[in-house]
């Protein structure tokens, strides 16, 4: 039986990740396994971590506003690693025009504060194993 | 390219991949171990146990730097519990282990315990040959101090090494049931946090109590968090090896480890015909016989099997 497995990181020198463990969590609840990495990660840890443990998603979460440069560098390695299929989401206080940039980049989704446990558990089952490994 | 073949040229995609089929219970994992099987044996396998929170996590992360020093090529597999209820796992033994995931020589994967038919050692245990085939030197096996699942997992390792901490209460008398006796190896943790001499002190008179084997562990104080510890721990580590294979031990432990594998494959298997013959036709009619009391669920199983047999 497959089981949708998810790494949650959280890059950038901020360490509050309160927010990273509670969906950490509630993806748990909702039946995955998610491999949590802790706080101030290197985009290329991240990636690493994601090929190793196989992954099907990665959460990133961020606050310190570093978004534009973290999260594209990640979507970027995971690519060149041939790891394009992995469905990239983001969680923080990322403004909307950011966020357009952002999936422009090949993240499929950004969940501002506040958001429904729900919302992220049900977008990451529906969402994972679709899309295709185009190389870069 | 196929994943063995991927796994023979040390792309570690293909490594994580495989052992991914093997959690899933994939069909194409069987035909994947059978390829790589000839290829495994060479590792020194260590067990690291203990109750949760103790440092084992931290105590690896430092035996992994310890050992890349000496030219080691390090595989790590942390095993945490799956929920009953919900099936999923929060997997957090990589927080520990800071950046060690992009050195080229070490592969970590963490599992969860899931629901494997042959039970934790079934995945654990070819999970352990696939990083051995990958060409590991020692692999590192976490479990997460429940209970059984580390005297479990000791039959598959070569060491076991049980983290325990001072203030926790009796935590020599907490050891006792199972883990103590399977120990090569005790570091006891967190020094820098309560009185770790006592508790090796503990720890030293219940061995001089017990059975006396051709090892006697040692038992040592630490501060992983510090990096105060593994340089002791990995010569140990190191003796071991050395004193399973001087005393002949080793080949009586390769033994144990093939048998406990096979064990693991047959009542994987026994267990998957038995749910085939569960959702077969005549295992209703004959649940209406027990229904009825014209037979014993012992004697219906058997008469089943024997049909099912005869049927092949
Ligand atoms: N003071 C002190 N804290 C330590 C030491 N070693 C580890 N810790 C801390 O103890 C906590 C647990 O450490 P881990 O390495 O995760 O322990 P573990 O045994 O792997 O935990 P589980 O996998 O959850 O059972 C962390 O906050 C560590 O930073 C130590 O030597 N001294
Ligand atoms: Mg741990």
């Amino acid at each position: 039986m497959k089981k949708i497995r998810v790494l949650i990181a959280k890059p950038g020198l901020d360490g509050h990740d309160r927010g990273a463990k509670v969906v950490a969590r509630a993806l748990r609840d909702a039946g995955m396994e998610v491999i949590y990495t802790g706080i101030q990660k290197t985009p290329e840890d991240i990636v690493e971590a994601a090929i190793q443990e196989d992954v099907d998603a990665v959460g990133l979460s961020i606050l310190s506003g570093a978004h534009m440069t973290l999260f594209p560098r990640v979507t970027k390695l995971l690519r060149k690693r041939g790891m394009g299929d992995v469905l990239v989401v983001g969680g923080g206080i990322i403004p909307p025009k950011d966020a357009l940039e952002l999936k422009k980049a090949g993240v499929a989704e950004v969940f501002g504060p506040g958001t429904p446990l729900n919302t992220i558990v049900d977008f990451i089952e529906k969402n994972v194993g679709k899309k295709p490994d185009v190389a870069g | 390219m196929s994943l063995v073949e991927g796994l023979r040229n040390g792309d570690k995609r293909a490594v994580a991949k495989l052992i991914s089929l093997i959690e899933d219970g994939d069909a194409a994992a069987t035909a994947a171990i059978r390829e790589i099987y000839s290829m495994t044996g060479k590792a020194h396998v260590v067990g690291v146990s203990g109750p949760p929170g103790t440092g084992k996590s931290t105590l690896i992360f430092r035996l992994a730097q310890e050992f890349r020093k000496r030219g080691k090529k390090v595989g790590i597999i942390a095993v945490d519990p799956t929920s009953p209820i919900s099936g999923g796992a929060l997997l957090g033994d990589r927080v520990r282990m800071g950046d060690l995931a992009s050195d080229e020589g070490v592969f970590i994967r963490s599992m969860g315990t899931r629901g494997r038919l042959g039970g934790v050692s079934a995945a654990t245990s070819d999970a352990i040959n696939v990083l051995d085939a990958y060409g590991s030197d020692i692999i590192f096996v976490e479990t997460a101090g429940a209970g059984q699942t580390d005297v479990e997992v000791s039959d598959l390792v070569h060491t076991t090494v049980v983290v325990v901490m001072p203030g926790v209460g009796d935590e020599v008398q907490a050891l006792k049931a199972g883990l103590f006796e399977v120990a090569h190896i005790f570091v006891v943790n967190k020094a820098d946090l309560g009185d770790a001499d006592r508790v090796a002190s503990d720890l030293s008179i219940m061995l001089e109590l017990g059975e006396q084997g051709d090892w006697t562990p040692p038992v040592l104080t630490a501060v992983a968090l510090r990096g105060e510890a593994e340089k002791e721990v990995a010569d140990f580590l190191e003796e071991h090896l050395t004193h399973l294979r001087e005393s002949g031990r080793m080949e009586e432990k390769k033994r144990r480890r093939a048998e406990k594998e096979l064990m693991i494959a047959i009542s994987e298997s026994v267990l998957e015909r038995s749910l085939a013959l569960s959702s077969g036709r005549s295992f209703m009619s004959f649940v209406d016989e027990v229904l009825e009391k014209r037979m014993s669920p012992r004697e219906a199983a058997i008469r089943l099997l024997e049909e099912s047999h005869s049927g092949d």
